[in-house]
């Protein structure tokens, strides 16, 4: 295969993967999961 | 935080509070010596004509020392601060930690004695010979190994956002570093790159655009996404957003390079990549900075009575500002103006002074006190006179350059009906000097505020003593 192929692919599967990530986290965003992590910071703020 | 409950497990904050020391004095240090080749652009007779005095020597000691001793500090202080208590933790390999302050330390040594020396790779912000590149590649891998190890054993079932940035910056910078100075040794300090032409020109900005993206914006975009919730004691804006913001970054600035080079003998079609790739940088950005600034909703009345919180804010408002401007600069026809001038100066001091240092020192006033037991800093008056003489500073640094940039610009491309240039070169020089006075005077009151911050983190250093500081129960958020 060409190497021009392999950086095609390469780019196109970056783009695929980054959409992919944007519509996880639109789906996810009302999830607990995100509430949770967003407040990480203040677990010593607790005890 | 409380104090030490004998039995229970606490944070190692040794190493943090020696970088967090050391970035204070690096950032005297280096702002020093950008204050002296200031001052040399108007009389370069300070230069004192010595060749190891010379403005091409002490410029690359001076933005070695800025981004890499006090830059470096503060995001090993930070990153090292913040994974132990967002994965509420002990470090991973605590000894290997503090080989990484004492490595890093004597690689700034190396810099500073090496540097005036004359020995360099003339590659920018990579100047340092292959044995110096050598023991950064150490330091930098054992970094990763106490960083991800720390987040591998975490106590919690998320990996914070903070990390995240934090993480792509140790990972890239460690992959730019070992590519970019990859060079064939001719002997001790002296080696040439492994690159030829266009290539290594095309290398050393794809390093060079990349450290500008993962050392002096993501890794204080970690610093950002922990230290703005905290101080403002309300989680950030918007969680998923802050998740669209890294990867948007990840996936993008490591195309934006070329745009360090139009014009150049670099293929056309690179050159026109690169500037798309930058404009498509201002939207993750101003996400970003969005995210920060809305974190404050609720809040904003916080802004008038705490400093600390006033520098991080501003520090996000000159992000905004400077990666607007950068996508615009990297537009072929604006750059065509732009390059070569003192606007690209003032658009790296308003990134560097405005953001990276602010954000620091705002992070820093954070951690200090809490480092050495103590409820707040020495003295608070001393951070707010602090934020004033820094804001005031950059301002004036900015706009000069601005106006004495495109002022240079507009004389270099002028021409006579005959074809012939309008200005000498020496021209050009000769009608930036009031511009370089005002610049000299907005870096004398930056450097001022710093110092201003050195005495202050040693008073509350000596009037405090090291906390130790216990790590919470994790039982609710595994």
């Amino acid at each position: 295969m060409d190497i021009n192929t392999l950086r095609i692919l390469a780019t196109v599967a970056s783009f695929i993967v980054f959409i992919g990530i944007i519509v996880w986290v639109w789906r996810n965003r009302s999830k607990p999961d995100f509430k949770e992590a967003a407040n990480l910071p203040f677990t010593d703020d607790q005890s | 935080m409380q104090d030490l409950n004998t039995q229970s497990a606490t944070y190692d904050d040794g190493v943090v509070r020696q970088f967090s020391i050391m970035a204070t004095v690096w950032g005297v240090v280096g702002m020093l010596v950008g204050v002296i080749i200031a001052a040399q652009l108007v009389w370069p007779e300070l230069n004192l004509g010595l060749p190891w005095t010379s403005f091409g020597r002490l410029r690359p000691l001076h933005t070695n020392a800025v981004i890499f001793a006090f830059g470096g500090c503060a995001l090993f202080a930070t990153s090292y601060y913040v994974v132990q208590r967002t994965c509420q933790t002990k470090l991973f390999m605590p000894k290997l930690a503090s080989f990484t302050f004492w490595g890093w330390q004597l690689v700034i040594l190396a810099a500073a004695v090496s540097l005036p020396l004359g020995f360099t790779q003339s590659k920018e912000y990579a100047e340092l010979e292959w044995p110096i590149d050598l023991l950064i590649a150490v330091v930098w891998v054992s970094y990763a190994i106490v960083f991800f190890g720390t987040i591998a054993k975490r106590k919690v079932k998320h990996i914070y956002v903070a990390n995240w940035f934090f993480g792509a910056f140790i990972l890239t910078v460690a992959l730019l570093h070992i590519v970019n100075s990859a060079a064939i040794p001719a002997g001790l300090m002296k080696s040439y790159s492994a690159y030829a032409g266009v290539q290594d020109a095309m290398v050393q900005w794809w390093y060079g655009h990349n450290a500008v993206g993962f050392f002096l914006t993501a890794g204080f975009l970690g610093m950002m996404y922990y230290f703005v919730p905290k101080q403002a004691e309300r989680p950030v804006y918007s969680y998923s957003l802050s998740i669209v913001h890294f990867w948007a970054l990840i996936f993008t600035y490591m195309w934006a390079g070329p745009h360090h080079l139009h014009y150049t003998a670099l293929p056309d079609w690179t050159q026109s990549l690169g500037m798309v790739f930058s404009l498509v940088l201002l939207a993750p950005s101003w996400g970003g900075m969005i995210n920060g600034m809305m974190t404050l909703s609720g809040a904003w009345h916080k802004l008038r009575t705490d400093p600390v919180l006033r520098f991080l804010i501003v520090s996000l408002s000159f992000y905004g500002m400077s990666t607007f401007e950068g996508p615009m600069m990297a537009i072929k026809t604006v750059n065509s103006l732009s390059h070569y001038t003192d606007w690209t100066v003032g658009h790296v001091h308003s990134g560097a002074l405005g953001w990276v240092g602010l954000v620091s020192m705002g992070a820093l006033y954070y951690m200090v006190p809490r480092l050495f037991g103590q409820k707040q800093m020495y003295s608070v008056k001393a951070i707010e006179l602090h934020f004033w003489l820094a804001t005031i500073g950059i301002v004036l640094y900015i706009a000069a350059l601005w106006i004495s940039g495109v002022m240079e610009g507009l004389m270099w491309r002028s021409i006579n009906a005959d074809g012939t240039l309008t200005y000498t070169f020496v021209e050009s020089v000769k009608a930036k000097t009031p511009y370089y006075i005002i610049r000299l005077l907005g870096g004398v009151l930056y450097l001022g505020g710093m110092t201003i911050m050195l005495w202050n983190v040693i008073k509350t250093a000596t009037s405090g003593k090291a906390a130790v500081v216990a790590i919470p129960p994790v039982a609710a958020h595994v």
